[in-house]
């Protein structure tokens, strides 16, 4: 087997997370198809730091999960909020600022 | 923690010389990768957010897997432990917060949105794949010599090193983070707290009990409730049973106990030296216990009604019960 297959699989993976965003309603469901795209890349790093043979790729893999943990962190306090004030998680709903 | 990485098998990460991966690590692939993807369908098409929760968190243990066969063991555990550890229980924690029977609406807001999604979806997926499955990349190198003492060791010689500004950089980042989240979940009060001053004078002010209840008269011979205390002119004090018991129309009726204590009063203590152990003693002693008459009045049988020893027995069924 060779190294391609894992790229594959994370470009995959990747387009089933932009789906998500893409087709799903519920914010946090959104939110996790998110986090599945940043995982893929991170999948799509380490393997290139394996046909590189060169440890950049893992820390960059690295700071990509910390800065997810940060947004994670933001993200649902945000998702929290509005749906305190709106009674709802569906991205549908978050329309103050339409016309 | 170097022994821990350093027992693993040298060979995790190792590549064959035409830059194939070892049987093994196939094998891992192919069991993990389309159960992968399997999930991933999940989460675009599950209908309850806590399974899609359920379907990345597989994806991202998954994912720990391949790390560690791919030579980034250090990247495997923080994939654990920040991944799975944290980020999914926070939001497995949201979810809750939010309601779990939550689903989706149907309704579409934009026609046709949902298709115009699928393909845009369907078309990244075979862009991306072919793009990164055609490339040529040259020989795949391996982590054999990167990873030399241990990889957690070598990764933190380049963290620590040539990234240490970006470490800095990200760990503001995390403190200033927890402050957003600390401030966005943040609530004013509306209104005043109402606090145990607050409490008493408005239970002054509305003209309620100011105190607690009165407790009900329990006798020390029947273990009850459910027997309302005594006022000084006798009658008994409704207020002092539990509402519940009053709702059930539980109540006991307080004449009996009254008359029993004038029994008491009258003498009756005196028979068998001063002990009573069932109601047959009372009945069985001296003339005139009964005789005292009734010190209750029972609103409901008139001031006239008679009180007297017959009541015991039916004293005696409520004792059963």
């Amino acid at each position: 087997m060779s190294l391609t297959h894992y790229l594959v699989l994370a470009a995959i993976l990747f387009a089933i997370g932009a789906t998500t965003v893409l087709l799903r309603r519920n914010a946090i469901i959104v939110f996790m198809g998110v986090e599945l795209m940043l995982n893929s890349t991170n999948l799509l790093l380490v393997t290139f730091s394996r046909i590189h043979g060169n440890l950049s790729g893992q820390v960059l893999a690295f700071f990509v999960m910390v800065v997810a943990a940060a947004e994670v962190v933001v993200g649902l306090a945000i998702i929290v909020t509005i749906f305190r004030t709106r009674r709802s998680a569906s991205v549908d709903d978050v329309n103050l600022l339409k016309s | 923690m170097s022994t821990l990485f350093t027992a693993l098998p040298a060979a995790a990460g190792a590549l064959t010389d035409a830059g194939q991966t070892s049987t093994a690590e196939a094998v891992l692939f192919w069991t993990l990768g389309p159960l992968m993807v399997l999930a991933a369908l999940g989460l675009l098409l599950a209908r309850k957010a806590v399974h899609a929760a359920l379907a990345v968190i597989f994806i991202m243990i998954s994912l720990a897997f391949m790390y560690v066969a791919q030579g980034a063991e250090f990247l495997g555990v923080v994939q654990v432990v920040v991944y799975t550890g944290a980020v999914m229980m926070l939001f497995l924690f949201v979810l809750m917060l939010v309601g779990v029977d939550r689903s989706d609406s149907l309704v579409e807001t934009i026609r046709g949105q949902r298709w115009v999604g699928v393909l845009a979806g369907l078309g990244l997926g075979v862009v991306l794949a072919g793009v990164v499955g055609r490339a040529t990349y040259g020989p795949p190198v391996g982590l054999v010599d990167a990873n030399a003492p241990s990889n957690p060791e070598a990764v933190a010689y380049l963290i620590f090193g040539r990234h240490v500004l970006a470490m800095e950089v990200v760990g503001a980042l995390l403190v200033t983070a927890a402050l957003g989240a600390l401030v966005l979940t943040h609530r004013g009060r509306l209104t005043a707290k109402v606090g145990q001053r607050e409490r008493a004078e408005r239970r002054l002010r509305d003209g309620g009990h100011p105190v607690s209840l009165p407790a009900p008269g329990v006798y020390a011979r029947h273990n009850a409730m459910d027997v309302p205390a005594l006022l000084p002119d006798g009658s008994p004090l409704d207020s002092s049973v539990p509402r519940v018991l009053r709702v059930r129309g539980q109540e006991a009726d307080a004449r009996e106990y009254a008359a029993r204590i004038d029994r008491v009063l009258a003498g009756g203590w005196a028979v068998g030296a001063g002990t009573f152990t069932s109601d047959d003693e009372y009945r069985g002693g001296p003339g005139g216990a009964v005789a005292g008459g009734v010190v209750m009045r029972d609103p409901a049988a008139g001031p006239d009604a008679p009180v007297d020893g017959t009541d015991a027995p039916t004293h005696d069924e409520e004792d059963g019960r």
